[in-house]
């Protein structure tokens, strides 16, 4: 007899969203349940391989009974909950959260925020050119990533990925309270006096682009990134025995940047320093 | 910090010939390239070796040792598993019938007990530490067992910093006191294991005191290790080169399969051994047959109904013997009786011990062709330089990782120049030598080894897909087994448990070279986090990590010698010597020095390390070394 662990099994659990019946496995948050009801939810600080931080507050959708919007990505489905994904109510606070981050924030590298803003009417305008902007030069300190806090929204999944979630490294941290903190590295030294081992696992769920990595960074400044033109290919790396899957991203025939599938059993979208960044030696073509 | 200019290397993108060693190459075409290579094979047909390669598919594997065994007609095919793994092939298949690694990367995140044993996977294997990670933030105990504190025994319960080359007496104390301390599982042992008996009086003399002595850890660490691993209902053990590359490579890994069999430490879901491989495919290319003693699928070439099976598929007959080793191989050319070799996408003109040796003996060939995407320092010795494509970018096929999983790869960009991929260019020398395979593309070669690997039958391309790989065993395309390997050893019919797994008696045998007052620096070796192995692939980005070659002392040694960081030094070993800057790590203690392999260009390391070989596994001791520290006078200080 094949004996394969099946995992614990889990009950499916009924509640409305929008007015209809959603089943979903027990455990699931709303934002799961208004995903599979093909329900877009707008998120940024959400990320499929960390814990819910609860930062950003445009994932928010109102819940019957409860006094306060909740935060989809975290809220757990319960049976019974009336759940309102787009009301007034939900529309407003998005608009308002997304003015707020799109006003001291560049948001020009985030996906989809451009249909969002224009979703919810925001008009981050509003409040002076540049409100609150932290006008700073990009942090460029090494060859392999540069930081750009300029695009920071400060979601903190940089932090978790590269603490104790994922990488244990504990390079990157939160510096400053209230409205001082941002994200830096000890004493915000140079990434090349910190921790950091270059494994690239906070740029892979930086939201923004804050994060990124060199190579695209300088395509993006000399106008030669265009994600229309790259292809994506899933293969296994070269380096060490794990077997860490990579999804090769190919512009005119050169590989441009390296990620991980999220959902992959090995990686989890993790890599290393060389799984990330060690692909160049195929592409000296002399 | 010093200035570097490390070596670059250019992909190959078209043939090399030349006529002579001492020659420039000259570009050539490829049916020019090709021809060359059929008339030097073919006038050496009695003493070919193939080196095939750990970087490349399954595919290129597999059609590489089809074309040794039936182009050739010779066993003499295999890789660079040889200068790493080999010995925990040779000591799990002896225990248990099957070469692979017995547990999966997730099942370590569910375990009570890791122990990481001559292993940095912190540095050499980052993202299945990240799963230890998981596994020691669930609530694991990790016990670190390392002559040096490296980054992965920072994160250990326990450190157990062994004297270099002490890890037979270290496991056989802790098996002693596992029977000692009544821990050992009696039944397990009794159903599924057989020499049990002579196990207890080969360990009886190692008590805690004596092991204390001889390994330099404390007893109480090493009675703290044996209690942790006997008792935690699920236990992991995993090693890395450390016990792998000695000179009893093949009697460490058994010491260590010892005490899962001591405990019932495998065969179930979160208990099992674990070794790390250390090149994309290493795995893939014993399994697909490119290894001298075993047909595709990890079957013997002894069995006559194996190679009957076989010798029908391929029509041809396949020698009843053992091919020689990459080892062997080395040591027939010394003797002569080994001529021609077809090297692909390897490197042993840098990646074997003592390479001074290696190099002398590469050029003593009568034909030399090597397949590769660089010219490498291997390259450079050849008779012909042949362009490959890069495996994990620039072709399809699969490859297999350290869990047993089958993965596909993919090609994402094109391949520069005339740069041909290893199954075509196979394809096209064994036409050459009147052999017309035709294979229509990668997918096809699988399926012909799914025809003859009963291991791989269920892995269809498509499932490898939809499944994100498939561990092996899978003979069947309907059903995915378990995770782990060796279940059968807990049925309670005897007939279903099959045949139990010996204890391996072997013993305490130190390192060869030995340290005396004229060399009193015991050299390991290892890996660092941004590079891999000679450097050629890890040298083509700029880490900022990354900062060369160094002897690295402890603070203590540093001071002895009257040395500061950065200062070169000469290192001398009894086969040669170098000189290396010098980085200071207190990971290190007094007497025990480390370097890497991945500047072989700035400094050669294999010049000082020893060709002392397992005699089972053919592995070389690239972790134990004598060498000497001396300062420069100051007059050679200018290079």
């Amino acid at each position: 007899m094949t004996v394969t662990p099946l995992g614990i099994p889990r009950r499916l659990l009924e509640f409305t969203i929008d007015g209809e019946v959603a089943r979903v496995p027990e455990g699931s948050t709303i934002l799961d349940a208004c995903r599979a009801a093909g329900k877009d939810v707008p998120t940024l600080c959400e990320g499929d391989t960390l814990r819910p931080k609860n930062a950003c507050r445009v994932c928010v959708v109102e819940v019957e009974g409860a006094r306060t919007l909740v935060p989809a990505c975290s809220r757990k489905a319960e049976p019974g909950m009336v759940v309102r994904s787009g009301g007034e109510r939900v529309r407003h606070s998005r608009r308002i959260v997304l003015e707020l981050l799109a006003s001291s924030v560049d948001l020009s590298t985030t996906p989809r925020v451009a249909g969002w803003l224009k979703e919810y009417e925001a008009k981050p305008d509003r409040f002076g050119p540049a409100a609150a902007r932290l006008d700073e030069e990009p942090r460029v300190d090494n060859d392999l990533y540069v930081r750009d806090y300029g695009k920071c929204i400060l979601c903190y999944k940089c932090v978790d990925a590269c603490g104790d979630q994922w990488q244990n490294s504990f390079a990157i941290s939160v510096a400053g309270r209230g409205f001082g903190a941002r994200i830096a590295v000890e004493h915000d030294a140079p990434l090349t006096d910190s921790a950091c081992v270059y494994c690239g696992n906070c740029v892979e769920v930086c939201p923004t682009g804050a994060l990124s990595p060199k190579r695209e960074f300088d395509m993006r400044a000399a106008g030669t990134w265009d994600e229309s033109r790259q292809t994506e290919t899933t293969t296994v790396c070269a380096y060490c025995g794990v077997g860490c899957t990579l999804t090769l991203h190919v512009q005119d025939n050169e590989i441009v940047g390296v990620t991980s599938p999220h959902d992959n059993p090995v990686t989890h979208g993790n890599l290393c320093i060389k799984g990330r960044f060690g692909y160049q030696h195929v592409q000296n073509r002399g | 910090m010093r200035k570097r200019q490390p070596k670059t290397y250019p992909r190959l993108t078209h043939p090399l010939v030349r006529d002579a060693r001492d020659e420039p190459f000259r570009r050539a075409d490829w049916p020019e390239a090709l021809d060359r290579v059929a008339r030097g094979l073919e006038r050496n047909r009695d003493a070919f070796g193939m080196f095939s390669c750990a970087r490349a598919t399954n595919e290129t594997n597999y059609v590489a040792q089809k074309f040794a065994r039936v182009v050739m007609g010779t066993n003499n095919v295999d890789s660079c598993n040889r200068t790493c793994h080999a010995p925990s092939v040779a000591g799990l298949s002896a225990a248990f019938g099957s070469g692979g690694g017995t547990s999966s990367y997730e099942e370590i995140e569910h375990t009570d007990v890791i122990v990481m044993w001559g292993s940095n996977a912190r540095f050499a294997h980052p993202i299945f530490f990240q799963h230890v990670l998981k596994g020691i933030r669930g609530g694991a105990r990790m016990y670190a067992v390392d002559p040096r504190r490296t980054s992965t025994a920072e994160w250990a319960e326990s450190w157990l910093g062994l004297n270099v080359g002490t890890d037979i007496p270290m496991a056989h104390a802790i098996g002693r006191e596992i029977i000692h301390a009544g821990l050992a599982n009696e039944a397990f042992i009794r159903r599924a294991t057989t020499g049990f008996e002579a196990y207890r009086a080969l360990v009886a003399p190692w008590t805690l005191s004596l092991a204390e002595k001889v390994t330099g850890v404390p007893a109480r660490a090493i009675r703290e290790l044996a209690h942790a691993y006997a008792r935690a209902e699920r236990a992991q053990l995993c090693w890395t080169l450390g016990i792998t590359e000695h000179h009893n490579g093949t009697d460490n890994v058994r010491a260590l399969i010892n005490l899962s069999l001591l405990t019932g430490q495998v065969g179930r879901w979160g208990a099992g051994l674990q070794p790390l491989r250390g090149q994309n495919n290493v795995q893939g290319g014993g399994d697909m047959g490119a290894i001298p003693n075993r047909l595709p699928g990890f079957q013997d070439i002894l069995d006559p109904d194996t190679r009957l099976k076989f010798e029908s598929a391929w029509d041809t007959v396949i020698r009843p013997h053992y091919g020689l080793n990459l080892t062997e191989m080395f040591e027939a050319m010394e003797e002569g009786t080994l001529k021609a070799v077809y090297c692909i996408g390897e490197n042993p003109a840098q990646s074997e011990a003592d390479s001074e040796q290696a190099v002398r003996r590469l050029t003593a060939l009568d034909f030399l062709v090597v397949q590769d995407i660089f010219l490498t320092r291997t390259a450079e010795l050849a008779d012909v330089v042949l362009p490959a494509t890069a495996g994990w970018a620039e072709t399809e096929g699969t490859t297999t990782n350290s869990e047993r999983r089958v993965q596909r790869v993919r090609r994402a960009v094109t391949p520069p120049g005339e740069a041909r991929e290893d199954i075509d260019i196979l394809c096209a020398l064994a036409a050459r030598l009147g052999h017309d395979w035709k294979y229509a593309d990668s997918e096809a070669v699988w399926n012909e080894l799914r025809s003859v690997s009963p291991d791989h039958y269920g892995m269809t391309y498509d499932r490898l897909a939809e499944h994100q790989g498939i561990q092996w065993p899978c003979p069947s395309t309907e059903r995915l087994e378990p995770t782990y390997l060796h279940g059968r050893l807990w049925e309670t019919e005897p007939e279903r448990r099959g045949t139990p797994a010996p204890f391996g008696l072997v013993r305490h045998d130190p390192p060869v070279d030995l340290t005396d007052e004229e060399y009193p620096v015991r050299l390991t070796t290892g890996r660092r986090l941004d590079s891999y192995n000679t450097g050629v692939q890890s040298g083509g980005y700029p880490s900022p990590l990354r900062r060369g070659e160094y002897i690295e002392l402890c603070p203590e040694d540093a001071e002895r010698y009257g040395v500061v960081v950065g200062e070169e030094v000469r290192v001398s070993s009894r086969r040669g010597a170098v000189v290396a800057p010098v980085w200071i790590d207190t990971a290190l203690r007094p007497g025990l020095a480390f370097m890497t392999m991945h500047f072989p260009d700035e400094v050669d390391t294999n010049q000082l390390t020893i060709e002392a070989n397992c005699p089972i596994a053919g592995t070389a001791e690239f972790k134990a070394s004598a060498i000497r520290v001396e300062k420069l006078p100051v007059a050679t200080i200018v290079r």
